[in-house]
């Protein structure tokens, strides 16, 4: 994959089954959006190829579902049932009338993601964890088969990352539905995880989280030295003396907790 | 009030005018892209004295400015936004070219007034045609890209990878507040499109959370403006797009203390 002019993923070959949750991690630049974007034929790979349960990629596509990033600017104050329906059909011409099938599929996948309550409220009064659920009734209209979850955990704290993830646990295995969920720190996913898909250096390694985040791996990957460290149930991966996850989210705009005990360990 | 023809000519005027700004003006609000009606009145300024120097109806120049600028804005997209100076520059221009252009052709002194400030009660019938038939094209347009255009406002990331247009429907868009600002600069001057094209949408944000109410309100606040200000200037003598102007700062500021309370 090609990005303005840089290789993002060079030569990559993954093969994700279907009912899995792959968690998908990375440095910022290691290719976690562009392999989203490929997914839903927004990026083509220059060679090679890309297929989703069996078929080539499509732009388009009703079988994959997604939730971007989220922007940073105040959103519109409509209700948050308004801006889940506007997705649905949305691609079509025509004026935005929603018929009686229309609200039995916004209203099924606001339960789905618990977000009925939600519903009346205006978009700019919810916070980032209950806008995060409206986006994910969002991706689930039209019931995907495979969910492209962009950082959901971007600007949420522990306690609600912990809980996006296992809404997003829940919901992919009430639907037996195939999940492909990015995020900069490994650990908060570490309870839903199936496998992870580890990006870095324009490579990626696929597997369990013991075979795959381990120090011989993670060097192989990187072409430098990673360390691997267990700590009370926790996985911190290090480069020489720098954990290498918290430095990378440690960008404009971002709280940065640099813990020495930890970093120094 | 109603036994001049003048009169009944700015109430029609106001109406059609109203309508197109109120709905337009809302998804303007909803995609923060309110200057962009501002700077392209301003453009328009430049095609409407332009078209007097030529001898052509000034509404027609001011369509036909508008209109290419806002196809230009829509397709340069992205990288025009955020660029403040740029744009400020290109507004100034616009406006000392209109100068320019009044310069030359000095045969009406009121000419410039009425422009950049309106003149809504000089509105005679073959106007009141042009300005029914481009209502028609502008909403049409709008009832025709209404849903995507919501969906690309609101989520364009999703909408993009749902296999929306985000650049057809942004110079579609933007075509359509174009033809708009236009009518708008008729009623308020092309100094004042603001007033009636982005105080109404705003102040109904504030009332409602619901689409649909939410596009009826702001129609129905900036027919009320319209009409309000004409019926007020009638009997105090004052401009009408001065008192369309403070009747949406009046309205948009009880909207939003009305919204806080909520």
């Amino acid at each position: 994959m090609v990005v303005g002019g840089r290789t993002v993923l060079d030569r990559i070959d993954l093969d994700i089954q279907a009912g899995e949750f792959v968690g998908v991690l990375g440095p910022n630049g290691a290719g976690k959006t562009t392999l989203m974007r490929a997914v839903l034929g927004l990026l083509a790979p220059q060679a090679g190829r890309i297929e989703v349960l069996g078929a080539a990629v499509h732009r388009g596509n009703p079988a994959v579902g997604y939730m971007p990033q989220t922007r940073s600017q105040a959103p519109f104050p409509l209700s948050g049932r308004s801006f889940v329906a506007a997705a649905l059909g949305g691609q079509r011409w025509g004026l935005p009338w929603t018929t009686a099938t229309d609200r039995q599929e916004v209203e099924r996948v606001l339960e789905l993601v618990d977000a009925k309550t939600l519903a009346d409220r205006p978009l700019d009064r919810l916070s980032g964890g209950e806008r995060q659920r409206l986006l994910l009734a969002q991706a689930l209209l039209g019931r995907p088969r495979l969910l492209l979850l962009d950082e959901p955990l971007i600007s949420l704290d522990p306690p609600r990352a912990d809980a996006v993830v296992a809404l997003v646990r829940r919901v992919q295995q009430a639907l037996g539905i195939t999940v492909l969920f990015s995020a900069h720190e490994l650990n908060p996913l570490l309870p839903a995880l199936d496998r992870v898909l580890y990006l870095g250096g324009g490579g990626a390694r696929l597997g369990p989280v013991d075979e795959v985040i381990t120090g011989p791996v993670l060097s192989a990957l990187y072409g430098a030295p990673i360390e691997v460290l267990h700590v009370r149930g926790r996985i911190f991966v290090m480069s020489a003396a720098h954990d290498v996850e918290r430095g990378m989210h440690c960008g404009p705009g971002h709280v940065c907790d640099h813990s020495p005990a930890v970093a120094s360990a | 009030m109603f036994a001049y023809q003048f009169m009944d000519n700015a109430f029609i005027a106001a109406t059609i005018v109203a309508l197109v700004s109120g709905l337009v003006g809302y998804f303007l609000v909803m995609r923060g892209q309110a200057f962009a009606g501002h700077a392209l009145s301003h453009v328009g300024f430049t095609g409407a004295t332009g078209a007097v120097l030529l001898g052509l109806p000034p509404l027609w120049g001011l369509v036909t400015m508008t209109v290419a600028a806002g196809v230009g804005i829509g397709l340069l997209g992205e990288r025009v936004t955020n660029r403040d100076v740029a744009i400020g520059l290109v507004l100034s221009l616009a406006l000392g070219l209109g100068l320019l252009f009044l310069h030359y052709f000095t045969a009406f002194a009121t000419q410039a007034t009425a422009l950049l400030f309106g003149n809504v009660l000089a509105v005679d019938e073959p106007t009141l045609w042009s300005l029914a038939g481009l209502a028609a094209v502008s909403l049409a347009g709008l009832a025709i890209i209404a849903r995507p255009l919501l969906f690309a406002s609101l989520q364009p990331d999703l909408a993009e990878a749902r296999g929306v247009s985000l650049r057809l429907v942004s110079v579609a868009f933007l075509a359509i507040v174009a033809l708009a600002t236009a009518e708008c600069a008729q009623i308020v001057g092309v100094l004042l499109v603001f007033a009636l094209m982005v105080g109404p949408a705003a102040s109904a944000q504030h009332l409602t959370v619901r689409l649909g109410y939410g596009l009826l309100l702001s129609a129905l606040l900036a027919l009320f403006e319209a009409w309000a200000g004409i019926a007020v200037a009638w009997y105090t003598d004052w401009p009408v797009s001065f008192l369309i102007s403070a009747l949406s700062m009046t309205v948009y500021l009880a909207c939003a203390g009305i919204g806080r309370r909520r």
